[in-house]
């Protein structure tokens, strides 16, 4: 027999599940998804993404997704007719994709940027790197995220 | 208001790789928060970032909202000439803030 308690306690539950679902459009992960491989077709222009040649370093395991350290190298000499046009960073589960863009060149002297990011769940960072001659060169990482950014009640 | 750290050496060898670390201060409000009465909180970030060297742009950077709160920005330019560096960060709601350090290159 279901006492008055566990009638509360279980109607509660499902009235605040729901509630918090309906804020959310269902195929959220799919809507994510498809906003980074737009983020990414608009930078390469529908160009092919090698892997490699980037070095993309984020702490595997994020404590706090407010200020999150990455930073990108790419190897490429950095002389006037092969050098690093731009370094982009992207992660998969923000509201949007974009996190940074650096555009550097050849007076750069070496390819490598570093900055603080804000991520707000597990999942994947990507950087894609621009080359003088065209071409692109990219590096993921998957994080796993403790305490998310930008939204404190963890509907993401 | 607008306050900024910039991190360079002050005299470099010709040539010499050197690494600039940027720091502004700035909440860079993402625009999806709400306050406790569920108002979304308006999008205020620095949007760019550029950095010249004797009037010549060697790097500039879009920054977005998934940046963290004062941003941090590091990079590395060649110390070719002795002469001056600007910094310039733009953004939302008429944001402006600039630096100029000098650089002794021997």
């Amino acid at each position: 027999m279901t006492t008055r308690r566990q009638f509360l306690v279980l109607a509660g539950s499902t009235l605040a599940g729901t509630a918090a679902q309906a804020q959310l459009p269902a195929n959220i992960e799919a809507l994510r998804k498809a906003a980074l491989a737009e983020a990414v077709r608009k930078v390469t222009g529908g160009a092919q993404v090698r892997a490699g040649r980037v070095k993309l370093d984020v702490p595997p395991l994020i404590d706090n997704g407010n200020t999150v350290p990455v930073s990108v190298e790419v190897e490429s000499p950095m002389t006037a007719i092969d050098h690093v046009k731009a370094i982009h960073v992207f992660t998969e589960k923000n509201p949007q994709p974009y996190v940074m863009t650096a555009r550097l060149g050849p007076r750069a002297g070496r390819a490598r940027v570093s900055t603080r990011a804000r991520i707000a769940d597990t999942g994947k960072v990507l950087a894609i790197a621009q080359m003088s001659d065209g071409s692109f060169w990219s590096d993921s990482v998957n994080v796993v995220v403790t305490l998310s950014a930008c939204l404190e009640d963890g509907l993401i | 208001m607008t306050r900024v750290v910039v991190n360079l050496p002050q005299r470099a060898r010709r040539g010499e790789i050197i690494e600039i670390r940027t720091l502004a201060g700035h909440a860079m409000e993402t625009g999806f928060r709400r306050t406790q009465l569920g108002e979304l909180v308006p999008r205020d970030i620095i949007t760019r970032f550029t950095c010249s060297y004797n009037g010549v742009e060697v790097f500039s950077a879009e920054l977005h909202p998934a940046l963290a709160a004062n941003p941090l920005i590091s990079f590395s330019t060649v110390a070719t000439e002795s002469g001056k560096l600007e910094f310039r960060w733009t953004g939302d709601n008429g944001y402006s803030a600039t630096h100029t350090a000098s650089i002794t290159v021997v």
